[in-house]
C-alpha cells in the first residue's frame, strides 16, 4: 500500500472526487495560484483550472456563504478555512445558514458542503491562530464534525464528508499533515460516524480523536510494558458520535479517560462522558477522568504552549487514577 | 454610474399588468389579515408586514422566468405570493402548521418554495447577500444562464457580508441582481442615522465594478424596467447590478412596533402614493380595466385569503416526531440519551 503524507492524502481525496464529480469545487484563501497555505491544494489548480479551484479574497464570511447559496442548488462546495480560527468570522454562515437550512425549509434545501482546514496549537501561533473549535461545532444540530487523525482516515473520511449531502466540519491538525501512513488506492471510504479502535485492550478504555492520539498510543504503549491493557479509540467522528463503539469497549473495562486538545469546560469530552453516565453509570469502576488543555488562552511562549497539550505523561497520570493505581 | 428612472414607460402588456395588480392586492389583503391573525395570538414569534412596499417585489419578480432564483430577508410574505406560492401554505406556515411552505418549521420570517426557485426568507440581517452571490456562482459554474435576484432592506447595506459578496460578484461577473428596497427605516433607526451617505447606489454600484440604479419603488412599471435592465445584462454574462428601490412601508418593522419614529403626516404623505393605487389609476387611464372589474378582483382576492385562512386553521400542526426531521439527509442521531 502506498505510504502517503497526511496532506497527500487529502489533496488525493479532493482531486479524486473532483475527477468523479463535475459538481465539486475547492473555494478559498490562496488554495489555486499559491496551491494553499499548507500545501494540502498542490497542483489542483494547475489540473482543474480557475473554474473549480478557486482563490477569494480575505472575506471568510462571504466565500462561505457563497458555498452554502451555491449548494443550495446542487453544488458541492469544499471551503478551505487557512485554519479553522478563521471559521469565527464566518460563523453566522456556518451555523445559521448551513446548519439550520434544511431544517427550516421543511426539508426543501440540503446543504451537501464541506469546510475543512487546519486547526490547533502547532507551534508559537498563539491565541487568535491556535483555536479548537469542534466542540462548538459539535453542540449545533445539522452538522457533522469529523477529525482525522491518520492519513488513512484523512482521505476516506474527506472522500465520504464530500459526498455527504449535509453540511460537514472537517477538522485537520496542523502538526498531522507531515504524519506518514498507509493509504489505500483508489475508491477508499471511511464512513461517517464509525469510531475506530485502534488498539485493543481490557483494562481502561482511552477516547480521543486527532493528534491527541499519538500521544494517548504512547501512554498506552508505556502502562503495557507495567502490565495495564488499554483500549484506545480514535472517534473520528464526534458529530454524530459512534455510541455504540464506546459503549461496547467501556462495558468490557469499566473504566475510561478522555483525552482532548480543546478546553475543558463544556469541552468535546465533557460531552461524551456524559454521554456513557446517562447510559452505563453502574458499569463504571470509576469515575471517567479527563486530559485536556489547560483552561487559559494559548501563549505565544513555546513551553507555556507545550504545558497547554495533554502530554503522555498527564494521560498516564489520569489513566493510573481510574485504576486507583499508584504510579 | 448611478441613473435615476423617472418617466414611467408602458413595458407590459394588459394581460400581465392585470395579473401585476391582483398580486399587489393579493399582498395587501394577505398581510392585512396576517395582522389580525397576529392580534389575536393565532400567529407568534416576529411578523414583518410589506405593506406599501408590494410594487418591490411585484415589478421585479414580474421580469423573471420561471428557472430563475430569488431570495429575500426576513419580510417575506410580499415576495413568496408575487412568485406564485399559493397563499394556502403561506398561510399555514405563519399559523406554524404542517402543510404550511416550511412544514411550521420556519414561520413568518423563513418562507420557502424550491420548486419556485424561491430560495427563502432569511432572518439575519444581510446574512442571505453571500447565499445570493452563491446562486449566481452556481449559475455561472454550470454554464447557464439564469439569474439570482436578491433583495434586502437599507439596513443590511451596513453588514460586512454585503460588501464581502458584492465584491465577489462585480470581480467574477455573476449573474446577481441586488435589490434594496430602501423604506428609509432601519427598524426604527432612519437612513441618515445609519448611513454616511444618503444616496445608496454610491455604496452597492461603483465600488464593486456594477451599474446602479435608483427607481421610484412606488411605480410597479420603473421597477420592472430597471429590473429587465439588470436581467438582460446578467444573462449576457457581464455581471451584477445594483437596484436602489426607494419605497416606504406603512406599518412597523414588526407587529410589536409603536412606531414612535414618525409622525402621522409622514404616513399620509407617504400613502397618497400607495403603489397599488397609483398602478389602478394608470389601469384605468389606459382603459385596461374598469371599477366592476376591480371590485370583482377585490372580492375574488377577499375570497382567496379567507379560503387560506380556513386552510391554515383546518391543518394539522406537526407532530412531536417532527421535530427530529428534516435536520440532516443522513439518518439524524439525536445527540442525547432520553
Amino acid at each position: 500500500m502506498p505510504i502517503l503524507a497526511y496532506r497527500d492524502a487529502l489533496n488525493q481525496a479532493m482531486a479524486e472526487e473532483m475527477e468523479r464529480d463535475d459538481n465539486v469545487y475547492l473555494m478559498g484563501e490562496e488554495v489555486a495560484e499559491y496551491n494553499g497555505a499548507y500545501k494540502v491544494s498542490q497542483g489542483l489548480w494547475d489540473r482543474f483550472g480557475s473554474r473549480r479551484v478557486i482563490d477569494t479574497p480575505i472575506s471568510e464570511g462571504g466565500f462561505s456563504g457563497i458555498g452554502i447559496g451555491s449548494a443550495m442548488v446542487g453544488l458541492r462546495p469544499i471551503i478551505e478555512f487557512m485554519t479553522f480560527s478563521f471559521s469565527l468570522v464566518a460563523i453566522d454562515q456556518i451555523l445559521n445558514n448551513a446548519a439550520n437550512m434544511r431544517y427550516m425549509s421543511g426539508g426543501q434545501f440540503s446543504i451537501p458542503i464541506v469546510f475543512r482546514g487546519s486547526s490547533g496549537m502547532a507551534g508559537c501561533l498563539a491565541a487568535t491562530h491556535s483555536h479548537r473549535l469542534e466542540a462548538i461545532y459539535s453542540h449545533f444540530p445539522g452538522l457533522t464534525v469529523v477529525m482525522p487523525a491518520t492519513a488513512a482516515d484523512a482521505k476516506g473520511l474527506l472522500k465520504s464528508a464530500i459526498r455527504s449531502d449535509d453540511p460537514v466540519i472537517f477538522i485537520e491538525h496542523e502538526n498531522l499533515y507531515g504524519e506518514k501512513g498507509e493509504v489505500p488506492e483508489g475508491d477508499h471510504l471511511v464512513p461517517i460516524g464509525k469510531a475506530n479502535v485502534v488498539r485493543e485492550g481490557s483494562d481502561v478504555t482511552l477516547l480521543t480523536y486527532s493528534r491527541s492520539i499519538l500521544n494517548t498510543l504512547a501512554a498506552a504503549e508505556q502502562l503495557a510494558a507495567e502490565g495495564v491493557s488499554a483500549e484506545v479509540i480514535d472517534l473520528r467522528t464526534l458529530r454524530p458520535l459512534d455510541m455504540d463503539t464506546i459503549l461496547k469497549s467501556v462495558l468490557k473495562t469499566h473504566r475510561c479517560v478522555i483525552i482532548e486538545e480543546n478546553w475543558p469546560y463544556c469541552g468535546i469530552g465533557a460531552g461524551v462522558a456524559d454521554r456513557i453516565y446517562q447510559e452505563i453509570f453502574d458499569e463504571l469502576d470509576a469515575p471517567i477522568r479527563r486530559v485536556t488543555a489547560k483552561d487559559a488562552p494559548i501563549p505565544y511562549n513555546r513551553k507555556l504552549e507545550l504545558s497547554m497539550l495533554p502530554t503522555v505523561e498527564r494521560i498516564v497520570a489520569k489513566i493510573n487514577d481510574v485504576l486507583y493505581r499508584k504510579a | 454610474m448611478s441613473q435615476v428612472q423617472t418617466a414611467p414607460r408602458t413595458i407590459v402588456d394588459r394581460h400581465k399588468a392585470v395579473i401585476w395588480l391582483r398580486q399587489m392586492h393579493l399582498i395587501r389583503r394577505f398581510e392585512e389579515r396576517a395582522a389580525f391573525l397576529y392580534q389575536n395570538q393565532k400567529i407568534g414569534g416576529f411578523c414583518h408586514l410589506y405593506n406599501g412596499q408590494e410594487a418591490c417585489a411585484v415589478g421585479s419578480i414580474g421580469m423573471l422566468r420561471d428557472d430563475d432564483y430569488l431570495i429575500t430577508a426576513y419580510r417575506d410574505h410580499g415576495h413568496a405570493l408575487a412568485r406564485g406560492m399559493d397563499p394556502k401554505p403561506a398561510m399555514a406556515e405563519l399559523l406554524g402548521k404542517s402543510t404550511g411552505c416550511s412544514g411550521g418549521k420556519g414561520g413568518s420570517m423563513h418562507f420557502f418554495q424550491a420548486e419556485k426557485g424561491f430560495l427563502g426568507g432569511h432572518a439575519i440581517v444581510g446574512s442571505h447577500i453571500p447565499l445570493a452571490t452563491g446562486v449566481a456562482f452556481a449559475n455561472k459554474y454550470k454554464g447557464g444562464d439564469q439569474v439570482c435576484l436578491c433583495y434586502f432592506g437599507d439596513g443590511a447595506i451596513n453588514q460586512g457580508s454585503f460588501h464581502e459578496a458584492l465584491n465577489m460578484a462585480g470581480m467574477w461577473k455573476l449573474p446577481a441582481i441586488y435589490y434594496v428596497e430602501n423604506n428609509m427605516i432601519s427598524m426604527g433607526t432612519q437612513l441618515e442615522r445609519s448611513s454616511a451617505v444618503l444616496d445608496l447606489t454610491v455604496r452597492g454600484g461603483e465600488p464593486y465594478h456594477m451599474p446602479a440604479y435608483r427607481v421610484d419603488a412606488n411605480d410597479v412599471e420603473q421597477v420592472a424596467e430597471v429590473t429587465q435592465r439588470a436581467i438582460t445584462r446578467a444573462r449576457a454574462g457581464e455581471g451584477p447590478t445594483f437596484i436602489e428601490a426607494i419605497t416606504y412601508r406603512f406599518r412597523g418593522h414588526s407587529m410589536s412596533d409603536p412606531q414612535k419614529y414618525r409622525t402621522k403626516e409622514d404616513m399620509d404623505k407617504a400613502k397618497l402614493r400607495d403603489p397599488i393605487t397609483l398602478w389602478e389609476n394608470r389601469l384605468l387611464q389606459r382603459g385596461w380595466i374598469d371599477e366592476s372589474s376591480l371590485e370583482q378582483m377585490r372580492e375574488e382576492i377577499r375570497d382567496q385569503v379567507e379560503a387560506a385562512i380556513e386552510f391554515a386553521e383546518n391543518s394539522p400542526e406537526p407532530g412531536p416526531e417532527d421535530l427530529y426531521t428534516n435536520i440532516t439527509v443522513a439518518p439524524y442521531s439525536p445527540q442525547e440519551s432520553d
